[in-house]
């Protein structure tokens, strides 16, 4: 009974404590950080597509990603993604330079526990649920329409 | 003044993806592993039923490059490997047309581990 009383005053002790993320500015912030992150991938695509015309559209957009993933993980080596992302909220996090973050992130700050045990293993902390739902779900994808090819 | 009002649509439509990201987070408070997948499974629905195509087509970067686009090309490899080469499309199709962006993400996060040091956060 008593813990119950305790844990109670602890979780409104914490609320009361945690940083509330003002909705509006957030939602601004992560609007035109997002929308520049794109911006700035369709102009690495189309400056790819000028340099080298004979590249095929999906070849274009596959070396697009490779440079965004490179300059976030770049960016998050030096710390400054980060910032970007504590300002940005989701405008950071949804574009693939969110999913690079993801893994540069963790394997950066756990580099002190070993390469093995903590730049490899910790390397996947978050990136390893997008990699496994996503291949689990393509073969689903896969399965289904190998079963619609049979009839 | 084409290419100007396509730039205009990527910004607007990447932007708005984004924000659904943060009303997301603020409304619900989950972490970024399940925004990611969240999206992720967004963009392989979408792409499974056909429709992601034409939104790409108008949207461009506005959705290629959240990682809806990651999880659209999952499902088009997979899709595209089970027409190419039948059962075993189904094992190898998702990952051959993602392989470049996770070997790149792997490849440079552990050259830069290797490199930098972790900043103290504040």
């Amino acid at each position: 009974m008593e813990d119950k009383k305790r844990n109670e005053a602890y979780n409104q002790y914490v609320s009361a404590k945690i940083p509330k993320t003002h909705a509006w500015p957030a939602l601004f912030n992560s609007f035109w950080v997002g929308g520049l992150i794109c911006v700035i991938g369709q102009g690495i695509n189309d400056l790819l597509l000028l340099a080298f015309p004979m590249l095929s559209q999906q070849s274009a957009w596959a070396l697009t990603l490779i440079a965004l993933i490179f300059i976030a993980s770049f960016l998050t080596g030096i710390g400054v993604y980060d910032q970007i992302g504590k300002f940005a909220g989701g405008g950071s996090i949804v574009p693939i330079t969110g999913f690079s973050n993801s893994i540069a992130s963790p394997s950066i700050e756990f580099k002190s526990e070993g390469i093995v045990y903590g730049i490899c293993v910790k390397m996947f902390t978050i990136a390893g649920p997008v990699i496994v739902f996503g291949v689990a779900s393509s073969m689903v994808v896969g399965l289904i329409y190998w079963i619609i090819s049979l009839f | 003044m084409d290419i100007f009002v396509d730039y205009i649509w990527v910004f607007l439509i990447g932007g708005l993806v984004c924000m659904f990201g943060e009303v997301l987070i603020i409304t619900t408070n989950i972490t970024s592993a399940r925004i990611l997948v969240t999206f992720e499974m967004i963009g392989l629905v979408l792409e499974a039923i056909g429709v992601y195509d034409y939104i790409s087509d108008f949207a461009k970067a506005g959705v290629n490059v959240p990682i809806i686009g990651f999880g659209a090309s999952l499902a088009k490899g997979a899709i595209g490997a089970v027409e190419t080469h039948g059962f075993l499309g189904i094992f190898t199709g998702g990952l051959t047309a993602t392989a470049g962006g996770i070997a790149a993400a792997i490849g440079f996060a552990f050259l830069f581990a290797l490199i930098f040091k972790s900043h103290t956060k504040k």
